[in-house]
């Protein structure tokens, strides 16, 4: 299944694992990534607790938790390559994967529709 | 008592309407709607510039003339303003300086172009920064004697063309232009109309810069577009291509508090003034050229990946607060974070390695020497 944040995140859920990236409209605003950092695996983070960082020339951008849970894998290869973050934002461009501990705080986030239309009403 | 007044709505440059059209991204800028990006992106805007030619839309900036009787008069009111011999410029020659406090501190930098046409010897066209343009007027109008007059050329329109292409696509409208040397200005016919360029920029790279009649800018403006070597460019990679270039932005890297010493703008202020004094400031200029200043401007490298932008903290080795970034970002064509900032003097000679706190964390880097990137500027003797 797949959620989304206010904060422009996506989460995808199979099992108890949850993958977290930024979404296309995200990397739309933000322009040409130059630098991701990702969060070091078995660091546990709150929903919405900062843990990543994207950034483009001119500005630096966190991103958010969307839910709690314990980092299992980062993704190396935007680290290494920033500009895979703009090129597949929500496949490969992926930033971290959580195990869920709190299944049930994906209720609170965006379902693909409600994000969209959440991105109309804020354009 | 009135409800405040709400801010004046910002101003637009003649381009405005066909930034839009192009899908530009406007921002508030120095009391403008300006584009930061067209939908190419800043990366690619910044490598196109440094490859082909962009084409900048700075009509936002303050582009105007001392009128006096002749130029020894209007150069010696000027001089009464700026460190740099203006007096000496020839006819046509450009110089780069700035209007200094009697501190020492820099209340703006700008250009000074020497009429090149006789029947306006007198004249001496200057550009200003956007954000200070009003109060620079201000400013030289308190002290200009009698005899010299400021006229703002609100008519005009200023654009650049920057970039190794920007030659070539200027000789296809504008035949022989490229006999002008770099720093050097002239009035020229661009398709049809009088326009007055230079042959200077912000962006390290050869290029013009074009002050053209305003009710003509959309015309002149596609006309430039029209050649396939040359994109608009927006304001987010004009600001990574002068950081690259190693050039100041006033307000950041040069502010009120900041001397053209420190600044490391000593070469802009030439023998005779520097000898002469007879500026504002002059006390402190020739104190810091013989002492030497506390602080300098100085390159920075960040040695991993993660930019360390303005008001970043700068630490020496031992973790002592040795400066700050006062500008940073990443450089497209260097491919790497580059930052610029003023530390002690002590740590400021290129390769003496450094901390910059990020996000609360020191990373190692080093200083280095100015610019990121070659200047390309294509000298003629004259």
């Amino acid at each position: 299944m797949e959620r989304f944040s206010k904060d422009h995140e996506w989460v995808r859920v199979a099992g108890d694992v949850a993958t977290v990236g930024i979404t296309k409209h995200a990397t739309e605003q933000l322009g040409d990534v130059v630098f991701v950092e990702v969060p070091e695996v078995g660091r546990k983070v709150t929903a919405g607790e900062a843990c990543a960082v994207v950034e483009s020339v001119k500005a630096a951008s966190d991103v958010y938790a969307p839910v709690t849970g314990e980092v299992i894998e980062a993704n190396a290869a935007i680290a290494a390559s920033p500009g895979a973050v703009n090129e597949d934002p929500e496949g490969n461009g992926w930033f971290f994967k959580l195990r869920l501990v709190n299944p049930s705080e994906l209720a609170s986030l965006m379902d693909r529709a409600a994000y969209d239309q959440f991105v109309k009403d804020n354009a | 008592m009135a409800s405040p007044a709400t801010a004046n709505p910002p101003k637009r440059t003649p381009l405005y309407d066909i930034h839009v059209a192009s899908g530009a991204r406007m921002v508030p800028f120095a009391g403008y709607e300006m584009p930061v990006q067209y939908p190419m992106g800043i990366l690619k805007e910044h490598l196109w510039t440094r490859e082909k030619a962009g084409l900048f839309d700075v009509a936002h900036m303050g582009v105007c003339f001392l009128q006096g009787p002749d130029h020894a008069t209007t150069a010696a009111a000027l001089e009464r303003l700026v460190p740099a011999d203006i007096a000496a410029l020839r006819p046509g020659q450009q110089r780069y300086t700035q209007l200094l406090a009697d501190d020492g501190g820099i209340l703006d930098d700008l250009m000074v172009t020497h009429s090149p046409e006789p029947t306006s010897d007198g004249n001496l066209v200057l550009v200003v920064n956007a954000a200070c343009k009003d109060a620079d007027y201000a400013h030289m109008r308190a002290h200009l004697p009698g005899n010299v007059r400021l006229f703002v050329a609100d008519e005009r329109a200023l654009v650049a063309l920057q970039g190794p292409a920007a030659v070539a696509v200027l000789e296809r409208l504008v035949p022989g232009i490229g006999a002008l040397g770099f720093m050097t200005g002239a009035y020229a016919t661009l398709a049809g109309q009088t326009v007055f360029l230079t042959r200077s920029g912000y962006t390290g790279e050869d290029g013009f810069e074009i002050a053209l009649p305003a009710a003509h800018a959309v015309r002149i403006w596609q006309t430039l577009l029209a050649d396939p070597q040359v994109q608009p460019i927006g304001l987010g990679a004009r600001d990574s291509l002068r950081l690259e270039a190693g050039l100041c932005l006033y307000g950041h890297d040069i502010d009120r508090s900041t001397s053209p010493i420190e600044a490391g703008l000593h070469w802009s202020i030439q023998k005779r003034r520097r000898e002469m004094g007879g500026f504002p400031g002059a006390d402190r200029i020739q104190r810091e050229l013989r002492d030497g200043p506390a602080r300098r401007r100085v390159g920075i490298r960040p040695e991993g990946r993660a930019p360390a932008r303005e008001g970043t903290e700068i630490l020496s080795m031992a973790g002592e607060r040795i400066g700050a970034v006062t500008s940073g970002g990443f450089g497209p064509t260097v491919n790497a974070p580059v930052a610029m900032g003023y530390v002690a003097s002590a740590h400021a000679a290129p390769g003496t390695k450094v901390q910059l706190v990020v996000r609360g964390k020191p990373l190692p880097a080093q200083i280095v020497s100015l610019p990121f990137v070659p200047h390309r500027y294509v000298r003629k003797s004259a």
